[in-house]
């Protein structure tokens, strides 16, 4: 057990404190949850450009494709320090952290230098088309086609759940491209401009009232060869490569943001008074406020240990496979927490800019997206514990 | 930065489940449980011969002088044993002698303590059985050159096979720790029989017991500060502890999943039983989290430390009995039996829980820090 950090990561960290405490802009009036629309949206690729532009963004790129290299720790620290920096979140988080390291492993030269710099300075947005309507959990049955015309496929087909997609460039979407082969060995990755024709993002209104993700329908599309991404019929160990980015690293920006939402909680406690006294005296609250704090805190200790395993051993350990179950069930907790603790002002829309009420209603999706609990639970029971297969 | 056991630490962990699986097995468990101390002293000086007795007791003093992270890859595996036996009361004791006692108390009681010689335990709650230390209420009054101590002393664990006693009471408005040896004149010691055979609990009556106050342990000025520390060293051995006895639990019933088999299909193919142990896993690998962080931040001497350790008691109370519930309910009928060796962990669990305050406890332990305690 060591967690002090050596001297290339303190100098890596104080650099970035350095750089963060003269840049970050002042916080984007009114709440968060419609970050992919209007005057937000620019603002955060503004700042996603600045942050380009001063070699902090995709730091976990190599050198060559525009990043710096950076090890598992320095992306904690990275982290960390954007946390304690207050900055704004990247917008092009997809494309950095999913999509950006999947061209980079299995891409070819030429995809690599047309689409990685535009990734990192949000010049271009990505989305990722890879659930369908009856292609969620058991993401390989998918049904949108591919069919080679020449040197073009043509797609056709529907994803949905897809965010961002409204804003998107691009899109690394997962077609079928070979329908007489079990449903892993048909499947091909594409990287597919958002602008062609016969794309149409239809916005899916969420229970909160915002539109965050869509469906995207594809009508004879047409995209080039040169566009595949791995090699044809291989595209579910493209996306593998994906989707293990994504267990990678959704840990780590989250831990930030909660933080930040407890911290505001601990505060508006101290501030609302019941029976003449600020909630924060209220031992029920207390026993639940101290709760969030030790499930937050478990989550921290369990994510950097996480990255401690893949950053000295380079796979991941088990622990890692508790991360997602771990986040989105505290956060489920905790929203349920601060209505208890806000009291009756919680469910208004003028209240904090309705930030609790839309945190509360979109924690639901937190057990559902980026693979629901149930998932997750047959993953750690199957590919941790070994036991048998259910399905 | 490495956020898992060294190598070396590793080795002393694989030693350590090597010598439990040997020395301890459940038929060994079972046989202790059923003593009148649950004590082994064969068993005892074996570890006192590894040197696990003085583990973090520094060398001057006969121990290892190794860091708290190294004594929880050996407590661990304890844990996993279901180790009976006043371990963590003579850890709780040494640190307490370790950071109250004069250069002569050290000398004096924690050789021995590391030897394999000497057992001790420490004598805090009452009646009112609170932890805090503001509930201590017991006198010791003074009389001339001595301390006069009158009350009792409850839920004081090994305290037939404790050869010291360090007793928390109180002498006007002050803490003071005074050693009681086991054979003190006016000294009764009652079981109370309880949960868990495996760790006794016992009823303290002192009438006027007697100790010179040259015996205080007193060689500091902050004794509230000293039981503190001490406490929250042995809580965080303990933890590990449960978290041993976790990881048994977690092993046994999922293996029993992958072989029971009902219409025709080992019960760990279906979902609902995978979850169960896949939420087994969750808790003990979360236990696990806490509990390294807390003993690492503990030797550094990191300021948030005993927050630390409050996040980790509050975690493993819960999560040492949930575990048990799982497994029980997994394991069905055969897992509620008297034979099956389940019930040994779970009623360990459930004390431990107890021991040194639930997770009630110390979530007010973190609320007092987290909400009152603003920079």
């Amino acid at each position: 057990m060591d967690l002090n950090l050596n001297p290339d990561e303190l100098k890596f960290r104080d650099e970035l404190r350095v750089w963060l405490s003269a840049n970050v802009p002042a916080p984007f009036a009114g709440r968060g949850g419609e970050e992919e629309k209007g005057e937000h949206f620019e603002y955060l690729r503004a700042w996603q450009k600045k942050v380009c532009d001063a070699g902090w963004a995709g730091i976990s790129w190599p050198k060559e494709y525009g990043g710096r290299g950076a090890r598992l720790i320095e992306q904690a620290i990275f982290t960390e320090e954007w946390a304690r920096a207050e900055a704004p979140q990247l917008i092009n988080v997809l494309g950095l952290s999913l999509i950006g390291p999947t061209i980079i492993s299995v891409g070819t030269p030429e995809q690599k230098q047309r689409f990685l710099p535009k990734i990192l300075s949000a010049e271009e947005i990505w989305c990722q088309g890879f659930s369908e309507p009856n292609a969620g959990s058991d993401v390989a049955s998918l049904g949108t086609k591919a069919v080679l015309d020449g040197d073009h496929f043509v797609v056709n087909g529907q994803k949905i759940w897809t965010s961002l997609a409204h804003v998107a460039d691009w899109c690394l979407l997962l077609v079928r491209t070979d329908p007489n082969v079990p449903k892993h060995k048909g499947i091909t990755a594409l990287l597919v401009d958002m602008h062609s024709p016969g794309v149409t993002v239809r916005p899916l209104r969420q229970m909160t009232g915002d539109s965050s993700f869509n469906e995207v329908f594809f009508d004879n599309v047409r995209v080039p060869v040169a566009n595949v991404l791995g090699e044809v019929n291989k595209g579910w160990s493209t996306a593998i490569t994906t989707l293990m980015n994504e267990r990678a690293h959704l840990g780590t920006g989250i831990y930030v943001q909660f933080k930040r939402n407890l911290d505001l909680l601990l505060e508006r406690s101290r501030q609302i008074k019941r029976g003449g006294k600020p909630v924060s005296e209220d031992p029920v609250i207390r026993q639940k406020i101290a709760q969030a704090y030790m499930e937050l805190e478990i989550f921290r200790l369990t994510n950097t240990r996480a990255l401690s395993k893949m950053h000295n051993q380079s796979v991941p350990g088990p622990e890692g496979s508790i991360l997602k179950l771990q986040w989105s069930e505290y956060n489920q907790r905790f929203q349920q927490i601060a209505m208890e603790v806000l009291g009756p002002a919680a469910q208004l829309h003028g209240f904090d800019d309705g930030q609790w009420i839309f945190n509360y209603l979109r924690t639901r999706a937190n057990t559902i997206e980026a693979g629901t609990s149930e998932i997750q639970r047959n993953i750690v029971a199957e590919r941790v514990l070994g036991l048998p297969k259910s399905y | 930065m490495d956020f898992d056991l060294s190598k070396p630490q590793k080795l002393l962990q694989q030693s350590a489940r090597e010598f439990f699986a040997r020395a301890c097995p459940p038929e060994k468990v079972r046989e202790l449980m059923a003593t009148g101390t649950a004590f082994d002293d064969a068993l005892w000086r074996d570890m006192a011969d590894q040197g696990w007795t003085g583990l973090i007791i520094p060398e001057e003093y006969g121990g290892l002088g190794l860091s708290l992270v190294d004594l929880i890859a050996v407590v661990e595996e304890m844990g996993r044993a279901c180790l009976p036996g006043p371990f963590i009361s003579t850890l709780w004791a040494a640190s307490l002698i370790a950071r109250a006692g004069s250069e002569g108390q050290r000398k004096q009681y924690l050789e021995p303590i590391s030897m394999g010689e000497m057992k001790a335990t420490v004598a805090l709650l009452e009646e009112s059985a609170d932890w805090d230390l503001d509930a201590v209420s017991m006198r010791a009054d003074k009389d001339g050159k001595s301390y006069r101590l009158r009350g009792r002393k409850e839920f004081v664990n090994d305290a037939a096979v404790a050869d010291l006693i360090v007793v928390v009471a109180r002498s006007g408005e002050d803490l003071v720790l005074l050693p009681v040896e086991s054979g003190a004149a006016g000294l009764t010691i009652t079981e109370t029989p309880a949960i868990d055979a495996t760790r006794k609990l016992y009823s303290l009556e002192f009438e006027d017991v007697e100790v010179p106050e040259s015996s205080a342990l007193a060689f500091t000025t902050r004794i509230r500060e000293a039981v503190e520390e001490a406490t929250e060293t042995a809580m965080v051995a303990l933890c590990a502890e449960m978290l041993g006895g976790m990881e048994w639990t977690l092993a046994t019933t999922v293996e029993y999943a992958r072989t029971r088999q009902q219409f025709d299909k080992p019960i760990g193919a279906y979902q609902a039983v995978q979850h169960q142990c896949a939420d087994m896993f969750l808790m003990t690998e979360s236990a696990r989290s806490a509990i390294y962080y807390a003993a690492w931040a503990m030797s550094e001497k990191d300021p948030l430390a005993g927050l630390a350790g409050a996040v980790a008691k509050a975690y493993c109370s819960d999560a040492a009995r949930e575990v048990g519930n799982r497994g029980v309910q997994v394991h069905g009928g055969i897992g509620f039996t008297w034979e099956h060796n389940l019930q040994l962990y779970y009623k360990r669990a459930k004390s431990s829980e107890i021991l040194f305050g639930d997770a009630g406890y110390h979530r007010n332990a973190i609320a007092r820090k987290v909400i009152d305690e603003v920079e």
